[in-house]
């Protein structure tokens, strides 16, 4: 078991339907957004190990859409679909998303790609959903939409009873 | 408390159980109570004290907090002192570690994306210059 070179940090307000996440990378601002717009680099790293991603429509300009598949053993389980709202290059990604499967549903999702110099970039992606219940359901729900983390006063607390 | 103890357990139960869990705790005041309860057990009148509520409101929340099981009354003390069960905690944490191992593991897969990036731009710079 080798420690993680960078971590992956969760933050899910106490008051408000939104879950951060932050995590660097060693490379250029650029590069990592690249890896986000470019539908085979994008393919490539998305899903879960298990899972093959088949994007069906991809037009990562300002007010272009896009969807993907994902493919577990030849069969589609899953997909997705929203805009990209704003595609600011190297700086800020916007988009919507939808799971298929709770068509009601939207988040809405900002990527910023923070230049950490030496080639080094932080991200921070900020997702926001109608309500407490849809995003503590997302946190529970094990999909890689997103990622999490706790309460920050729970945090504290879970320190302290541990 | 049945929830640290999960081995045989329906799955559906579990997430239930959290659900109702997540749910207690999006409340500013019932985060205040468990913040207050993990320091030690308090009584009802304890917890109503620091804030501008009444009792009765107070126990409504204790009732919530006890419903997800995260708070726990013992019967048959005069006070009915509340305590946290600090085991559902536990769990909570486990919980929420695993999804952000998910995205570790994603984040990973990522950074393989990006190292094979790296050395192409370096052939291609290479070959350019």
């Amino acid at each position: 078991m080798t420690l993680a070179k960078h971590e992956t940090e969760i933050l899910a307000d106490p008051d408000l339907p939104t879950i951060k996440i932050v995590r660097d990378f060693d490379a250029r601002p650029e590069q990592v957004f690249r890896a986000w717009i470019d539908p085979d680099l994008f393919s490539q790293w998305i899903g879960p190990r298990s899972i093959e991603t088949r994007v069906d429509t991809w037009d990562a300009r300002t007010g272009g859409s896009w969807r993907y598949t994902a493919i577990r053993d030849g069969e589609e389980v899953a997909s997705f679909f929203g805009s990209f709202h704003e595609v600011r290059p190297g700086e800020r990604l916007v988009q919507t998303f939808t799971w298929e499967g709770a068509p009601d549903g939207v988040s809405l999702d900002t990527v910023t790609f923070i230049d950490l110099g030496d080639g080094r970039t932080r991200i921070e992606e900020l997702s926001v959903v109608e309500s407490m219940e849809t995003r503590d359901a997302i946190l529970q729900s094990g999909m890689d939409t997103g990622v999490i983390e706790g309460y920050e006063k729970l945090d504290e607390l879970l320190s302290r009873t541990a | 408390m049945v929830v640290g103890k999960v081995p045989g357990m329906e799955m559906t139960a579990t997430a239930e159980q959290l659900n109702r869990a997540f749910a207690a705790l999006a409340d500013p005041t019932r985060r205040d109570i468990v913040a207050r309860l993990a320091e030690g057990d308090a009584t009802v009148g304890d917890l109503a004290e620091p804030h501008d509520m009444t009792v009765q409101a107070i126990s409504k929340h204790v009732h919530v907090l006890e419903e997800a099981g995260l708070v726990s009354r013992t019967r048959d003390a005069q006070r009915r002192p509340c305590h946290l069960e600090a085991e559902v905690f536990d769990f909570m944490t486990g919980w929420i570690e695993r999804y952000r191992r998910q995205a570790e593991e994603r984040f990973r897969r990522l950074d393989d994306v990006l190292e094979r990036l790296e050395e192409t731009t370096e052939k291609q710079e290479g070959a350019a210059s």
